[in-house]
């Protein structure tokens, strides 16, 4: 099975500490490429000690490119209805136009993973919660579909499941009458993969979005993060958004 | 004064047949909540951009008027205006019937209404929603006690402390449920302190109002004699309450057109919000606060059953519209992510949410009013809540003076 | 003793002696009668059917579902023994035309529906096992990117054009 292969070799780079060369990526699927810091094996409980975040740059978001979006439908299964209002969306592009200088820009929305959350504050059950390493989730076990999360969201990440619901995928599942919102594909993450937004942004080169461990000085994200100033979108709210922002 | 007796309503066919009417109405809301949770609420009006809609409106406006109700009690334990005293009993009573009846709506409506019993064993203690889930049946329960305390003559001595105990549980309760709102960073109407004393206030006149027609509605039902004085305490007071919630209204909406960063939001609710907007100037200013105080106040009309029955009611329709603005208009306006920018999408970003109520929604919340009305009803057949008679001599402590000096 | 005492009496103990067979009847023979037990896809091992022994686990396959939820949404612990969807991978076919979950015929509600226990797992988690490329070619976290990290502030500081891959 390759998943057990991946752990025998999450650990024994743990141990020697060393990358591989360009060869062991070109070869097989499977090998890991993860920094040490992000190997964690399945039985693992998370730790604080990473910080998921994504930045995403919007000068690389094309008006009208709508591949995260895509991506997160199908890895999700979130196919709706046909009715907008009420169909579900974890990632969303918005269109802004300075309304003094009449600029247009494009760039995804999704669940900030905010580290004060508001969402999180108001849930009565405790079924909003976030996660040790910063992920926002929704435990739809004890979801008892007030809404009151939807109220409370500053960005309007969270959606609620109008209709009953068939064909989920294994590793996202999501029912009627509760609520959710972008995971950070946990499912992946968890594994050691980057999030289905990610992937497609960067298979079609467009490059507008990185994930990685905040915590890391060493990882993409945290490198990119100390260069250049970005942004989180509602900053004045003090949430700390693991999400952010170049170019807005 | 003569010892008050309290006795019940007389049952029968009448009551059946009024029992009947309300079991209707709470029937057609079961069966609405049924073909909602059933079906999803897609089939509502209620969408990802207004997720709270007409039930939340019945139910919040039935449970502030809840806690308001029990006012007229509170007035005579805690404030000791024995004049009230009579009224106390019915007054306990409506506020736990109206509460049931809120409660009832909130819950049905859930998305998950199955797991009640996981709402009631998961808490998170930072959400005021999971303090007031403890604070509604806390409150149902300090009253239930409150009400043994003045209906059992032995335990008479210990009504004060009940009173008072139950007083200050609906005080949390009502900013409880205000905080609600004013607790949420994310929208502009909401994010702002004078929300729990407004729902406070709220609370007094929404409550009060309720109080006047139900005890108007049940006297005249079962021919038992309602004096002027009592009821003129009573419209005297309803005045002084819609008054003071102008004048929060007022106070809100002052701030908010001070501040630039909320222009956005107070345009929308008093200039081009369409159905918020004459919701707001023509119902709740209008027929439900400044009609009523002319008609509470105005010596023509203030000394008239039927026009303090018809400001009540007027007071009723404008405290639902209140809640309509407040609780959907504070959705509909769209947040404020980028300041500077036009916005849009495919998620409705930028633009003002629709929603139209459906009718599954009304019919939900009417039931909640049903509810409320019936456990009434059936409380003051069942047990000793309603004086024998409200009459001037019988209730008013200065009545002998009065008489004597007017004869005199 | 009444009449009717008596006839409840007698009706009492015959049909006390004939649930014993009745019972036995479906016990031994798994898929007679109107109890259908659908047969796995796989065995877990040569000397076991499922993770746990079959007795063990139609007595308390509840708490360890239970306890892997909360372990699995909260603390991100992926273990396979206890997994729902390990258990649908097992127990439950793939064809287009298998059962779903609202059927008898499909392994959980084959004998839910037997002990009227009603569940509400499928109303979120998929029925059926549902093929996914998971760990072919999926770019993993800090997996470098072909060409620059960074094009849009070249007056900043020097950006290295990464060719090749591995990690920096």
């Amino acid at each position: 099975m390759s998943e057990e292969s991946n752990i025998d070799i999450y650990r024994r780079r743990f141990l020697s500490g060393t990358a591989s060369a360009a060869a062991g990526l070109a070869v097989a699927p499977g090998v890991m490429l993860t920094e040490v810091a992000n190997a964690r094996p399945a039985d693992q409980a998370v730790t604080s000690e990473v910080r998921w975040g994504m930045l995403i740059d919007t000068n690389k978001c094309d008006n009208g490119c709508n591949d995260c979006v895509s991506a997160c439908n199908e890895e999700h299964n979130l196919g709706g209805f046909d009715r907008p209002a009420t169909d579900a969306q974890w990632i969303r592009t918005v269109t802004l136009k300075d309304k003094q200088t009449g600029n247009v820009q494009t760039l995804p929305l999704l669940c900030q993973h905010c580290e004060h959350p508001p969402c999180v504050d108001v849930c009565p059950t405790g079924a909003s919660f976030k996660r040790e390493d910063g992920i926002v989730l929704v435990d739809k076990h004890i979801c008892i579909g007030c809404r009151y999360c939807m109220m409370a969201c500053p960005y309007k990440a969270r959606s609620f499941i109008h209709e009953k619901l068939q064909d989920q995928m294994p590793y996202s599942p999501r029912g009627k009458g509760t609520v959710e919102s972008c995971t950070f594909c946990v499912h992946r993450v968890d594994e050691g993969i980057t999030p289905a937004c990610v992937e497609a942004c960067t298979a079609e080169d467009h490059n507008a979005m990185t994930f990685g461990d905040m915590n890391d000085p060493d990882s993409e994200i945290s490198q990119q993060l100390e260069r250049y100033s970005s942004r989180q979108i509602r900053a004045d709210l003090d949430l700390n958004t693991g999400v952010r922002y170049r170019g807005i | 004064m003569k010892q008050q007796e309290f006795k019940e309503i007389s049952g029968g066919k009448p009551f059946y047949m009024v029992l009947g009417f309300f079991g209707l109405f709470v029937l057609a809301a079961l069966g609405s909540a049924w073909y909602m949770e059933h079906n999803g609420h897609w089939v509502t009006g209620m969408n990802n951009q207004i997720v709270w809609g007409m039930p939340h409106v019945f139910a919040v406006f039935l449970i502030v008027a809840a806690s308001g109700a029990l006012n007229v009690a509170s007035i005579s334990s805690v404030f000791q205006k024995t004049a009230y005293k009579p009224l106390a009993r019915l007054s306990g009573l409506l506020a736990i019937a109206l509460l049931v009846g809120g409660l009832a709506v909130l819950v049905l409506d859930l998305g998950r209404p199955d797991r009640l019993i996981v709402a009631m064993t998961y808490y998170n203690f930072k959400s005021i929603f999971a303090w007031n889930i403890i604070l509604y049946t806390g409150f149902m329960v300090v009253v239930g006690i409150y009400l043994w305390m003045m209906m059992e003559r032995k335990m008479n001595r210990f009504t004060k402390v009940a009173g008072f105990s139950a007083f200050i549980w609906r005080l949390i309760l009502t900013t409880g449920t205000g905080s609600i709102f004013g607790f949420l960073v994310a929208r502009s109407a909401y994010d702002t302190a004078i929300m729990a004393p407004m729902f406070i206030v709220m609370s007094f006149s929404f409550g009060l109002a309720i109080f006047i027609l139900v005890l108007m509605g049940l006297y005249n039902w079962s021919d038992r004699p309602l004096g002027d004085s009592i009821l003129f305490k009573l419209k005297n007071l309803l005045g002084v309450f819609v008054a003071s919630v102008l004048y929060f209204v007022l106070a809100y909406h002052l701030t908010n057109l001070y501040i630039t960063r909320d222009h956005g939001v107070e345009e929308f609710i008093l200039l081009n919000g369409g159905v918020y907007t004459s919701l707001f100037w023509i119902v709740q200013v209008g027929l439900g606060s400044l009609v009523p105080l002319a008609l509470l106040y105005s010596p023509s009309t203030g000394q008239s059953r039927g026009w303090i029955g018809i400001a009540s009611l007027l007071v009723i329709i404008g405290g639902l519209a209140q809640m309509y603005v407040i609780i959907i208009g504070g959705q509909a306006f769209p947040m404020e992510l980028f300041p500077g920018k036009e916005v849009s999408s495919a998620f409705y970003d930028g633009v003002v949410g629709s929603y139209t109520p459906s009718l599954p929604e009304i019919v939900l919340g009417i039931g909640g009013v049903a509810i409320a009305l019936a456990a009434t009803f059936v409380g003051v057949r069942v047990l000793r809540f309603l004086p024998s008679s409200l009459a001037d001599e019988a209730v008013d402590p200065h009545y002998s003076a009065r008489e004597a000096e007017a004869t005199a | 003793m009444t009449k009717y005492s008596f006839i409840t009496l007698i009706l009492g103990l015959l049909l006390g002696a004939i649930a014993p067979v009745i019972a036995e009847d479906d016990a031994a023979d798994g898929n007679s009668g109107s109890f259908y037990i659908p047969e796995a896809q796989r065995r877990f091992s040569e000397a076991q059917g499922c993770v746990e022994p079959t007795d063990e686990m139609r007595a308390n396959h509840m708490e360890y579902i239970l306890d892997q939820r909360d372990a699995t949404v909260h603390e991100g612990i992926r273990t396979k023994q206890y997994s729902l969807v390990e258990c649908i991978n097992c127990h439950v076919s793939d064809a287009p035309d298998a059962p779903r979950y609202e059927s008898e015929k499909h392994f959980c509600n084959s004998c839910h529906t037997y002990a009227s226990v009603s569940i509400d797992c499928f109303q979120c988690h998929a029925d059926r096992p549902v093929k996914t490329s998971r760990f072919n070619s999926r770019p993993r976290i800090d997996s470098h990117r072909a060409g620059d990290i960074n094009t849009t502030m070249p007056e900043q500081l020097n950006v290295s054009a990464n060719e090749g891959t591995g990690n920096e």
